[in-house]
């Protein structure tokens, strides 16, 4: 089966460069928020995972979509690889938030509908990693899966748009108007980054899934 | 083609899910609100009384009133129209000050004070470097505020 392709290797090492770059602006280079403090550097690591997550489960949505229509097994492990790797970010950024909420807001945790929202969102990967697991035929793990990835990105406009559309704790999104260039420049590079680490994991994940594929049919022929 | 009739089947269901969600989500627009604002729970008058519920606003500046022996804090949050007073014992969250917006949990009172459980900070979506001589390292030191540590 080979080694990985030299690609996925640069991609982790570009990966790797960006973030360390990325966290060493973050952490020292930039000033920190006038009002919250040092606390607010935990927005570039908060944000980029949230958002890379919201990326992560839209691939799981184009390839759960993909599968069902030419029940190729790529497009399937595509998917499952994505899932896996965004509810790490989607976790991530459930803890930053949590310790970026007690010295800002005052309490850990709050269900207020930003943060009830994105808690279900995190739910329903875990449900959908755990359907994976539920059967040993590939194909109707495959479609079972697609339809919970289909039905569990449509969860992530609501987390995105729940600040705007209810009261909350969580303040609205941040736009370039609400937030100084520096810390902007910082914030978009720590995403770039986080979308490099996504990337490398989620091409990672792939290939072991393609080898566990292998391994399954051969199991298969064996019994 | 069986894989076409699935795919439409799924469509449908994504769309009745969908609808379900709006539906939901419409619902919860008008019923379930994380907090109520002053005026609207002026509104409710004596109905509200002794209900524990959220309250969300902002501090009204010049109403804040601090007693470090005693721990206790008064102040009015108010939104446009209304405005209510609350009462608090405990430690302030380093964020609070005048002006900045709030969410209570507590229940209104007999006496029309609104007495908090919990007091949180909502603060803006603003991010600004600090300029002239505010910097983070002493603005980190006055979080800890004389009084509120012994």
């Amino acid at each position: 089966m080979g080694r990985s392709s030299p690609l996925v290797g640069w991609l982790g090492g570009a990966a790797l460069t960006l973030m360390l770059i990325g966290s060493a602006i973050g952490l020292f280079f930039v000033a920190a928020d006038a009002e919250q403090g040092e606390v607010q550097r935990l927005m570039y690591v908060h944000v980029p995972a949230a958002w890379t997550a919201f990326v992560a489960f839209f691939l799981v949505f184009i390839g759960s979509v993909l599968y069902l229509v030419q029940r190729d097994p790529r497009a399937d492990r595509f998917a499952a690889a994505c899932a896996e790797v965004g509810v790490v970010f989607i976790a991530l950024t459930l803890a930053t938030g949590m310790l970026w909420g007690k010295p800002t807001w005052g309490v850990w945790w709050t269900w207020d509908p930003r943060l009830t929202t994105t808690a279900l969102l995190l739910a329903v990967f875990v449900g959908y990693l755990a359907i994976r697991g539920f059967s040993d035929d590939p194909d109707r793990r495959a479609r079972w899966s697609a339809v919970v990835g289909i039905l569990g990105f449509i969860q992530v406009p609501i987390v995105y748009l729940s600040v705007v559309w209810w009261r909350t704790l969580h303040q609205p999104p941040s736009s370039p108007r609400s937030v100084s260039s520096e810390i902007l420049w910082t914030w978009m590079l720590n995403f770039l980054a986080f979308l490099l680490v996504f990337s490398y994991l989620a091409a990672r994940r792939a290939r072991l899934a393609r080898i566990e594929a292998e391994l399954e049919t051969r199991q298969a022929y064996d019994v | 083609m069986a894989n076409s009739k699935l795919v439409w089947g799924l469509l449908g269901v994504a769309a009745v899910v969908a609808s379900a969600g709006m539906l939901v989500v419409g619902g919860l627009k008008d019923n379930v609100v994380y907090f109520l604002t002053p005026s609207e729970l002026v509104a409710r008058g004596t109905e509200a009384v002794d209900q524990p519920l959220r309250l969300g606003g902002q501090v009204k500046p010049g109403s804040v009133s601090w007693d470090a022996e005693e721990m206790d804090l008064i102040f009015a949050v108010r939104d446009s129209v209304g405005e209510i007073g609350v009462r608090y014992t405990g430690a302030q969250p380093a964020m609070f000050r005048e002006g900045i917006g709030v969410v209570i949990e507590g229940s209104m009172q007999g006496d029309g004070i609104f007495e908090a459980t919990n007091l949180m900070v909502k603060h803006s979506n603003e991010y600004k470097a600090p300029h002239g001589d505010s910097i983070p390292e002493t603005m980190y030191e006055s979080i800890i505020r004389p009084g509120t540590v012994e």
